[in-house]
């Protein structure tokens, strides 16, 4: 209990951590820079082009594309890793990737529900209504 | 019938829609308006006539500690809970009279804006002040802290609430207040349905006091997860610092909601926006779905703290380790996130039909069990232990009994087919009543008992106290148990007139209890007045008058502008109470400067401009809205030019104080 | 107040102060909550997005017999806004590189040429903005047409602050030079700045892309 010496937490004294986020080097950046522009031409030329004849799998793919270069942002521009804050960073940013997850596909599900069971219905609609 | 006697066209460039109807009409505004004014005036000369103003301004209004801070919000919270009470006891007054033809004192306008203030003010500028005052308060000198992580903004937070705070009261003298209940649900609240400035009063009092909240929740994560003294791991934290962690975290995640969807409110009634229209392909749905994505996490931002001040009081006063901390602390967590996933359950009936409403209804139910763990934890921390019918302890076992009640009425109404019957009736009022007078207010009661004395350094008299428990306890039950029977026989909310007389008694009761509760409220004012009054006599000079466990018990009440001398180093859970036993004495040599930051005036001053800026847009004042915004931008980036903002303490005056302190000690014969 | 009771203990107090209080205490860096305080605020700001993303996702569809996003969006017009908005965020990067160099003039130089890349943007979107107007397609016009408006924006406001805030910083920069306190504001800007990005990449992908789907 007493015996022991105190060790400083890490959480309080940060010094070596005092820029939260890592710096990024020049590599970092145009790597980062030639990816977003690679994985942004991609989608806009598919839906410009209309390339992919099914229109769900190129929402697919576009979504896809978003969201790796959402990635690549978060690591090459943002400098995002495990070790900023002592992993606070990160936790933060999965609980509001979570909390967003939980919102909008709630929402969405929710709304859509409503729409169907209470927007007006046609006359046409209420007669066939059991 | 009319909404409203006249249509109010006027406007002018100089003053916007702001003429002489905004004068009330009402003769009992009327009235209130002469005595506040008169109060109000006495007030000022009262400041003026004793040269308080300078003091005021330096040592409160511009100050950044967190302990001044924490105090002002209690105080504001105070203020803005005898407004919300008057509001209860005119709508208690008014349906225990309205039966038989008699149509009440009350007309509908004034009484649907009674209703909308009492909610938006109990809920915004009464139970997030008090809450967030108690946090601030206490959680740094929990933490072994000397502040918060941003004192600056921990400041200007308090001023925006006080603005926002301001606004409404504003609204009962110049022109209404909404008349749409403390949500506001559009089409009603659209301005063909609400085209005065009623819904603007309160779209601007939200969106400036949510400024101030939303900052206060991000100062506050940071400053627990950063500025904990060493030794203090997360595990090893105060139950009182893990709820208010959780607490903020819904804050910060809640509030931005809240702040998105009363902009969609804002554009669709300043610009003709279709957001929640009823044509053009708006959604009114869509606001209640997203408002309560808000409002259902708020509720656990409200009860969260006094969770924690619970488990404090608890383990304090049962003289025990609390029982199970690691899983309360889960609990805690999984409650946090299961926060999430409820909000449906607000509006069953609106039609989202049976697959959505069984999933809401099931988590709804799910998230009853960790706050049922908890009260078993408390239980058995009290199991075997040597209980001490303190005051905070008393309002604890209270709330024990209360809110279980008021949670199992909430798992009643989980169940949709139930809900479908008892939606919006008395029932559901009495629910919420009950968890959040039964949990929050009573929590509140609890915790400034229990931290009065650190706060003030003397104690807060007993027999007061105990005349306001007694008063409080069996008025909320009188006031609020009819509602449960009347809403099971289909009595609707929000009614001004009934026209079955055979109910009327259950009003009666009902008003019966509230009158009691302005007792109970009228003897907690006399017990602080006797307790100041009576200070001498009630002081503590040992800074532990309870036998406390954790940290904020170690240092002097008050403690000192620095709270500690030297950061405490933590080794143990309860870091005071294993201080104690391990019998270190505190330093009384070997002092240094400590570093501080320093006052400003600009919290104060931006959250002035923030009032004009808010009154300008309800008035459609447009020039002042322009000057006030570019006044705000142009202010805050000064402010930030001001680079040194900090000071150091002088060793001397840490030295004079810890001396203070020891003779303080010494003469309490510790 | 006394200890419960007087344990035994081979510590003296000396030693047992030093167990429980800091006494060599030296003075916490300033400013070392700040970039975990704008993180935090950052995805307090992203949930306000989340929002305006659902509603866009609610009433996207609502055109009320108006215009939907096939009349009205080009996408080549978009496609140069976005490759303005990349640009901005690699010369941001730059100017975040000189400053680790400590090279005041470099670091202002590229803060102003992301601030033109900035300008550039926000341009083009009043140009999009105005043009759409002109044709009708008001915010008024529909819920879709709101909720476009709103989402598009509300990115566009954050922008015009983004670069309010980067002009003020260069002209404290100036001032006082690269101190700790102007690399943390910087640092704070970054942060902010290519977090704008990531949302642009959410608004092209859902609302333009999709809408021409």
């Amino acid at each position: 209990m007493a015996n022991e010496h105190a060790h400083p937490n890490p959480a309080a004294h940060d010094h070596h951590d005092e820029h939260g986020a890592s710096h990024g080097s020049m590599r970092e950046y145009v790597v980062g820079f030639l990816l977003s522009v690679v994985l942004t031409a991609i989608p806009f030329w598919l839906v410009m082009t209309g390339a992919i004849p099914d229109k769900q799998t190129t929402a697919l793919v576009i979504m896809a594309f978003a969201v790796v270069q959402i990635v690549v942002h978060m690591i090459y521009f943002l400098h995002m890793n495990t070790k900023s804050e002592n992993g606070w960073t990160v936790m933060a940013l999965i609980f509001t990737i979570v909390l967003v997850i939980i919102t909008l596909s709630g929402s969405l599900w929710v709304m859509f529900h409503l729409n169907t069971n209470m927007m007006p219905m046609s006359v046409h609609d209420m007669g066939q209504l059991p | 019938m009319a909404i409203e006697a006249e249509a109010h066209n006027h406007w002018s460039p100089l003053l916007g829609r702001l003429w002489l109807d905004a004068i009330p009409q009402e003769p009992i505004v009327l009235a209130t308006f002469v005595v506040v004014m008169l109060g109000g005036a006495a007030l000022v000369a009262g400041l003026t006539y004793f040269k308080l103003w300078g003091y005021l301004w330096k040592e409160w209004f511009t100050s950044v500690d967190h302990k001044k801070i924490g105090i002002m919000y209690m105080i504001l919270g105070l203020v803005m809970f005898l407004r919300g009470f008057a509001d209860a006891i005119m709508m208690r007054a008014q349906q225990a009279m309205a039966f038989n033809g008699n149509d009440g004192y009350l007309n509908a306008h004034h009484y649907d804006q009674v209703f909308t203030a009492h909610g938006v003010i109990m809920i915004f500028f009464v139970a997030m002040p008090f809450v967030t005052g108690l946090m601030n308060y206490i959680v740094p000198l929990q933490i072994g802290a000397r502040d918060v992580s941003f004192p600056f903004l921990n400041n200007f937070s308090f001023w925006m609430t006080t603005a926002g705070a301001v606004l409404t009261m504003m609204s009962l003298f110049v022109g209404e207040f909404a008349q749409t209940g403390w949500l506001a649900y559009p089409p009603l609240s659209n301005l063909a349905y609400s085209p005065w400035v009623g819904v603007d009063y309160y779209i601007w009092s939200l969106q400036i006091a949510g400024v101030g909240t939303l900052l206060s929740g991000v100062n506050l994560v940071c400053t627990i997860v950063k500025m904990r003294a060493p030794g203090m791991t997360m595990m090893r934290m105060p139950v009182f610092t893990w709820t208010s962690l959780c607490t903020n975290i819904l804050i910060v995640a809640a509030f931005p909601v809240l702040t998105a969807v009363m902009t969609m409110l804002t554009v669709d009634r300043y610009l003709g926006f279709n957001f929640f229209s009823n044509d053009f392909g708006g959604s009114p749905m869509m606001y209640v779905n997203l408002i309560w994505i808000w409002g259902h996490p708020e509720v656990y931002i409200l009860i969260l703290p006094l969770f924690g001040v619970f488990s404090e009081v608890v383990s304090t006063f049962s003289g025990k380790r609390l029982f199970g901390y690691s899983s309360m602390v889960y609990a805690t967590l999984v409650i946090t996130i299961l926060s999430y996933l409820v909000w449906l359950h607000h509006f069953f009936t609106m039609g989202s039909g049976a697959s959505v409403n069984s999933f809401f209804g099931i988590t709804t139910m799910v998230i009853s069990i960790p706050t049922g763990a908890k009260l078993f934890n408390w239980l058995f921390t009290m199991y075997r232990g040597r209980i001490r019918y303190e005051l905070p302890m008393m309002w604890t076992v209270a709330f024990m009994l209360t809110f279980t009640v008021g949670g199992m009425t909430g798992v009643l109404l989980a169940v949709p087919p139930a809900d479908f019957v008892l939606h919006n009736s008395l029932f559901l009022i009495a629910h919420f009543h009950n968890v959040i007078i039964g949990g929050v207010l009573f929590g509140i009661f609890a915790a400034i008992n229990f931290w009065w004395p650190k706060a003030f350094g003397f104690k807060l008299n007993q027999f007061w106290g105990k005349v306001s428990f007694w008063l409080w306890v069996p008025g909320f039950w009188f006031a609020f148990m009819p509602l449960y029977i009347l809403g099971l026989m289909g009595v609707t909310r929000r009614m001004r007139v009934f026209d079955d007389p055979s109910i009327q008694i259950w009003f009666v009761i009902a008003a019966f209890g509230a009158v009691m509760i302005a007792g109970g409220i009228g003897a907690m004012l006399v017990q602080f007045a006797v307790s100041i009054w009576k200070r001498e006599e009630l002081k503590d000079e040992t800074g532990d008058p309870w036998n406390g466990r954790t940290l904020e018990w170690s240092t002097s009440s008050p403690p000192p502008e620095y709270n500690f001398a030297f950061t405490p180093l933590v080794h143990d859970l309860d870091a005071w109470d294993d201080m104690k036993r391990c019998g270190v004495q505190r330093p009384t040599s070997g002092f240094r400067p400590i570093h501080m930051p320093s006052g400003t005036g600009t919290g104060l001053i931006l959250a002035g401009l923030s009032t004009a800026l808010g009154f300008a847009m309800i008035w459609y004042i447009w020039w002042l809205a322009a000057v006030s915004f570019a006044g705000i931008i142009g202010y805050a980036i000064f402010h930030t030019f001001n680079y040194k903002r900090d000071y150091h303490i002088p060793v001397e005056t840490v030295e004079a104080t810890e001396a203070e302190r020891t003779r303080q000690l010494a003469a309490a014969g510790a | 107040m006394t200890a419960n009771t007087a344990p035994t203990h081979t510590l003296d107090q000396a030693q047992l102060q030093a167990a429980f209080y800091d006494l060599n205490e030296h003075d916490h860096p300033e400013g070392g909550s700040t970039m975990l305080g704008f993180w935090v605020y950052l995805m307090s700001d992203c949930l306000i997005f989340a929002m305006l993303f659902a509603a866009y996702g609610v009433l996207g569809g609502s055109l009320a017999a108006g215009p939907g996003p096939k009349d009205l969006f080009e996408l080549p017009l978009v496609a140069l806004n976005t490759a303005m908005l990349l640009f901005s965020s690699i010369t941001y990067g730059f100017a975040m590189l000189a400053m680790e160099k400590n090279n005041k003039g470099a670091t202002q130089a590229w803060l102003l040429v992301t601030a033109v890349f900035g300008a550039c943007f926000l341009g083009i979107e009043l140009y999009e903005f105005s043009n759409l107007i002109h044709e009708g397609a008001t915010p008024m016009r529909s819920g879709f047409l709101t909720a476009f408006f709103s989402l598009v924006g509300t990115h566009g406001l954050h922008v015009t602050f983004g670069l309010i805030w980067l002009f003020t910083l260069v002209v404290q920069v100036g001032k006082k030079g690269l101190i700790p306190a102007n690399k943390r504001r910087l640092m704070c800007l970054s942060l902010f700045w290519h977090f704008l990005d990531v949302i642009w990449i959410g608004v092209f992908t859902f609302v333009y892309l999709m809408g021409m789907l």
